[in-house]
């Protein structure tokens, strides 16, 4: 994939003048591409002046970076203690199965990746799900399956 | 927009404020933290904006946006003053007739009242939901008048009047022994003094200083923190200008969850406002104290909520926690003195001077003073953000607060304290809950996270999911968290599989010993807590999965079965067509049959099934 390394430079650029200011400029880079393309951590080490293999610890350590492409839509499945409570494991079940994957992957085709995530701060609402940031609540099997069915379709139609 | 150049500017600035806010004028607040926004409060909030817009109203309304106000249960809250009026669960169309039989004839809306849950009765006001009424909210009180992205809501308030004290009163010395004598202690889990942190760190060498706001929020089941950063972000920032007023610090950094952009949104508002207002940055109001706080996003790992971690993270590094011979308050963030606290911490401080210590310290139990927050979820009827004074016990926080457990249910135990904390049985309800009496029982306050559980909750499953989070969140440095936790982990798993032996249980509790005596950070210390706990008040539950090879509470997947009753099935056929696996089969109008060969034990069925007509064993 090729990286479109000047918009990398001009993240870096931000950040130029803060002491040791990796990490707020890897959160950058990761959500500019959506993950952290080689190429770019590469950039950032020469410009920045910083070993490679310290970017490479800091993007394995933190749970917010990903070294592989991430879907287009992002599904998180709230794991936190309140939903796990109220039946969390079988949504999170429910949706994996679906896609194929397992928590933290992405679909083949590059549209869905599925992670889990602790409490997002709506536990009235567990078990819940967050799509592309929006806040699908009270959730059991039947529902799941209606919220899924309906992303399929609009990404069968946008696609 | 200008700069205040001195405390005199500010009151008198203040006091036009006040009587600007004094008017009979009605108000009505929409509570959009994430929980009422998730119910759709934001289309409540452009209901009321196109209505006031079009309707060419001949009241003049004034609408409020703010933060959590804790009943999330109930949400979309709409609170209407004057008068306090209480809407819950309000939707886009209720807002037309709430305009007009509400605000202009002063009529109640029968179906927006909440009604109580143990009275059946409809309850009118804000302040008389028995949710609200045994609470004391100093903290998140305020999240329900304000709009958190106005300085001027804040001030209206009585905002950064603490500020205004200190820098107009007080010398540093005097703020420390004023927060030493209110007895404030660390709301992030510890509860370690807060005066004699900043005393030591005021003490300390050094011409560089750093305060630092513990916004990591890791506890997988709270979000007190962020609500008080979504909702009322100036009270923690007053507090961080006066704590480094008191130590002498020139700058200062809040380290946030990344997954929490509404806070950091808020929070850089404030920042922003702050600075314009001359209340942060170069010569605050006329003074000659400097100080600016920058934001800090973390990276997602629980283990940079601890103090050494966090600061290792700002620095540039991988958050890993050192060992805590040499302390922040001498040598943290870049080796100069640093105050760490908490969000909950720093939103106190302000209170206190206002108040006087006297006052704070009036207030809680002998050794815990102040209010804490908890997050009150799992099997009870309201859920949500509660406020209580330290000292209060389960039982009143549950039953009374919490209104007691859904569906008739007995209660069965609590968790307090998240990850790092125990599980507190039926039988010690009547606990106090400060930090030494939880402690005692084998918990701690933690971060205040507080999970109901009743029959149906299982206690080897609790464990499990605690442990596998803390084993998942080690960082790895340390051999005890590291392998203690994963081998720990393994054998519990292997008990809610039916793969479990007696002589497990002996051997989780020699790990849990070494891990408590061996792991650098509290992470690995405090990881045993849910499992020795539930172990400790629930020894039968253990052997009931490991002898008997069953889960009393109907949890555990691989230690269950489904049935179907026969006697109450009608033959509806719901369940029969949810599964997934084809083996429910049967005849419309006759009982249904269950294969368990086929069966996957997914718990569809249940979910559909109307007549309690599936049985788990
Ligand atoms: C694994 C671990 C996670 C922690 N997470 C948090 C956190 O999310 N927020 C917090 O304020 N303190 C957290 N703490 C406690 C901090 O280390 C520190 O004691 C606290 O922030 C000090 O502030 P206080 O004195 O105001 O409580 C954590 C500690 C450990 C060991
Ligand atoms: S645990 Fe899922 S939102 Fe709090």
């Amino acid at each position: 994939m090729n990286v479109d390394l000047g918009k990398v430079d001009k993240l870096i650029d931000k950040y130029r003048d803060e002491e040791a200011a990796y990490i707020p400029l890897l959160q950058d880079i990761n959500s500019e591409f959506r993950y952290l393309p080689r190429d770019a951590l590469k950039r950032v080490s020469q410009k920045m002046e910083v070993p490679l293999s310290h970017l490479f610890r800091l993007a394995t350590f933190y749970k917010s970076f990903s070294l592989v492409p991430r879907g287009e839509h992002e599904i998180q499945v709230c794991m936190g203690t309140a939903c796990h409570v109220r039946g969390a494991p079988r949504v999170l079940n429910k949706i994996t199965q679906q896609f194929q994957i397992y928590p933290g992957e992405t679909t083949a085709d590059q549209k869905f990746t599925v992670e889990t995530v602790n409490c997002v701060g709506a536990c009235a609402l567990g078990p819940l799900v967050v799509f592309d940031g929006k806040y699908f609540g009270h959730l059991n099997l039947s529902r799941t399956d209606k919220l899924l069915e309906g992303y399929h379709e609009e990404n069968k139609k946008s696609s | 927009m200008k700069k205040i150049k001195s405390p005199a500017e500010l009151e008198k600035l203040r006091e036009t404020l006040v009587s600007q806010n004094n008017t009979d004028k009605p108000w009505v607040t929409i509570c959009c933290g994430t929980g009422c926004s998730a119910s759709g409060a934001l289309d409540v909030v452009s209901s009321f904006e196109k209505a006031i817009k079009e309707k060419n109203l001949d009241i003049d309304i004034t609408t409020k946006v703010t933060g959590c106000h804790g009943f999330c249960e109930q949400g979309p809250l709409v609170v209407i003053n004057p008068g306090n009026i209480f809407y819950c669960k309000v939707k886009y169309e209720d807002v037309e007739e709430i305009i007009k039989e509400t605000l202009l004839e002063k009529k109640l809306i029968d179906r927006l009242l909440y009604v109580d849950p143990l009275s059946q009765e409809k309850v009118k006001t804000e302040d008389e939901v028995t949710f609200y009424k045994k609470q004391l909210r100093l903290l998140l009180g305020n999240n329900g008048m304000i709009d958190p992205t106005d300085l001027y809501d804040y001030l209206g308030i009585g905002g950064y009047g603490a500020l205004n004290k200190v820098l107009q009163e007080m010398t540093p010395r005097q703020v420390i022994e004023e927060i030493k004598n209110s007895g404030l202690r660390g709301r992030g889990g510890a509860g370690f003094p807060t005066g004699i942190k900043w005393e030591s760190s005021y003490k300390a060498e050094g011409d560089l200083k750093y305060v630092i706001c513990n916004a990591d929020e890791g506890d997988p089941g709270c979000f007190q923190d962020r609500s008080i950063l979504e909702g009322n972000p100036h009270s923690v920032l007053e507090g961080m200008i006066i704590g480094a007023y008191a130590v002498d610090s020139g700058q200062g950094y809040i380290y946030v969850r990344n997954e929490y952009p509404l806070a950091v949104k808020n929070f850089s508002t404030a920042i922003e406002k702050a600075r314009d207002y001359g209340l942060l940055g170069e010569n605050i109001l006329g003074s000659s104290f400097s100080f600016d706080v920058k934001i800090c996003r973390g990276g997602g790992a629980f283990v940079c909520g601890e103090s050494s971690a966090l600061i290792a993270s700002i620095e540039g590094k991988a958050g890993e926690p050192r060992d805590k011979y040499i302390h922040a308050t001498e040598k943290g963030l870049h080796d100069k003195p640093t105050v760490l606290n908490n969000v909950k911490t720093w939103a106190t401080v302000p209170l206190i001077i206002e108040k006087s210590a006297e006052w704070f310290s009036n207030i809680g139990t002998e050794k815990s003073k102040g209010t804490m927050i908890f997050s009150l979820t799992g099997k009870v009827n309201n859920t949500g953000l509660v406020e209580v004074p330290m000292g209060i016990t389960l039982k009143e926080l549950v039953f009374e607060i919490g209104g007691g457990i859904p569906g008739g249910k007995n209660i069965k135990a609590v968790q307090t304290g998240g990850p790092s904390g125990g599980c507190i049985p039926e039988k010690l309800l009547d606990l106090p809950l400060d930090y030494e009496k939880l402690i005692e029982a084998g918990s701690m306050m933690g971060s205040g996270g507080m999970i109901v559980m009743d029959e149906n909750t299982c206690v080897v499953d609790l464990a499990r999911y605690f442990l596998s989070f803390t084993q998942d969140e080690s960082c790895g440095k340390c051999i005890p968290c590291r392998e203690g936790g994963k081998q720990m982990l393994s054998i519990l798993n292997n008990i809610t599989q039916g793969k479990g032996q007696e002589k497990d249980l002996d051997l989780i509790r020699e790990i849990a010993s070494v891990m408590k005596d061996g792991s650098l950070c509290a992470l690995g210390t405090m990881a045993p807590n849910p499992v020795l706990t539930t172990l400790q008040y629930f020894p039968d539950e253990y052997l009931a999965h490991i002898r008997d090879k069953k889960c009393p509470a109907g949890v555990c997947q691989a230690l269950i079965e489904y049935f179907i009753d026969q006697e109450a099935c009608n033959g509806c056929g719901r369940c029969l067509k949810v599964c997934p696996s084809e083996a429910i089969t049967g005849h419309k109008e006759e009982p249904h049959e269950l294969d368990q060969d086929k069966c996957i034990k997914c718990g569809a069925c249940t979910e559909v099934c109307r007549h309690e007509a599936i049985l788990v064993k």
